[in-house]
């Protein structure tokens, strides 16, 4: 009997790929950011208002993946920006070669925000590295305020929760504070902003918290 | 559930390793799972099961080690195994805690015998 180590990643030609994204975007000075929620938290309505938000100098472009239907495609590219839809047919999150893929015909040179919104599921897309500069975490108050401690995997990996449908607090038990220590609990320090896509409330500290990576992104292009 | 993309990862790396080794079998596939991986470790094993049930890598044994949350502490430097994502440090208190470990999903080693 012989044992050889391997000591690699188990996902380490999507990991691969996803590097070679980075650095793709990188070379741009493309922010790239991953979307994700269970289904139903308000990542397309998210969208829709970030979109609304960006002056159409903004070169914008979104891809959404779903298990079927190009609908969400269809909402977000009303907008006037280039959104495609990912298909997975059945597979419950998005990986590296599915974006590279999706953006194949797409020239990044003329791009400098692209926002990927995965498939709705808190579990497997958190495995997944899509070339991305952060995930982003929704959480809508009509879930239950234990959900980060429910999926640890997602809400560790993501830089900040969103904490949508704000404008429904006075109809559900959701408390924030806990939610928000359960949110500290799994990510010590994890960023929290809590919005209304109905009413607008919170959406300009979203917008800035995009603003600022945007800088950041086109900061590091310039230092290389 | 995305155990079964998981599976078939590995088995990829099985069979390529087997590739590079004529004369060798595979018998065993060992996998580092962290707590934090958000993978159910029975649900691989069954993936992994199902995939090679009836192929010539029905015998191999994948083995999962288990790898479970650590964390740091920004204060006092104390370094500890989380419990049930308590995070902040058991010694001082300090909720401000660094991760060290905990996500893993590697290859760690294979096993193979002469055929």
């Amino acid at each position: 009997m012989t044992q050889i180590p391997l000591e690699r990643k188990v996902l380490n030609e999507n990991d691969r790929i996803a590097g070679e994204l980075r650095a793709r975007f990188a070379h741009h000075g493309i922010l790239c950011l991953n979307l994700v929620s269970s289904p139903g938290a308000g990542k397309t309505s998210l969208l829709e208002r970030t979109l609304e938000a960006f002056a159409p100098t903004q070169r914008v472009a979104v891809l959404t993946g779903d298990i079927q239907t190009d609908n969400d495609a269809v909402r977000l590219a009303r907008f006037g920006f280039p959104a495609r839809q990912i298909t997975t047919g059945g597979t419950c999150h998005l990986d590296a070669r599915m974006i590279e893929k999706a953006i194949a015909d797409w020239n990044l040179a003329d791009l400098n925000v692209l926002l990927i919104e995965n498939v709705g599921n808190l579990v497997c897309p958190s495995s997944y590295d899509l070339g991305e500069a952060a995930k982003i975490v929704v959480l809508s108050v009509t879930e239950g305020e234990d959900k980060p401690l429910k999926y640890p995997a997602m809400f560790f990996r993501s830089e900040l929760l969103i904490l949508n449908k704000i404008d429904l607090l006075p109809y559900v038990p959701f408390s924030m504070a806990k939610a928000r220590e359960n949110a500290q609990k799994v990510h010590p320090g994890m960023e929290i902003i809590e919005v209304s896509c109905l009413t607008g409330e919170g959406l300009p500290k979203w917008q800035g918290w995009i603003d600022n990576k945007i800088a950041s992104s086109i900061k590091a292009l310039a230092a290389t | 559930m995305h155990e079964f993309a998981i599976a078939s990862s590995v088995l990829d790396a099985v069979r390529t390793e087997a590739q590079l080794r004529p004369g060798m079998r595979v018998s065993k596939i060992g996998v580092r799972l962290g707590d934090l991986a958000g993978l159910d470790p029975d649900a691989l094993s069954f993936c992994f099961e199902a995939l090679t049930k009836e192929t010539d890598l029905e015998s191999v044994v994948l083995e999962i080690e288990r790898k479970p949350l650590r964390q740091r502490c920004s204060r006092c430097a104390n370094e500890f195994v989380v419990v049930n994502y308590e995070t902040s440090c058991p010694e001082c208190g300090e909720v401000l805690t660094v991760f060290l470990g905990g996500d893993e999903l590697e290859l760690a080693y294979l096993e193979l015998e002469d055929v």
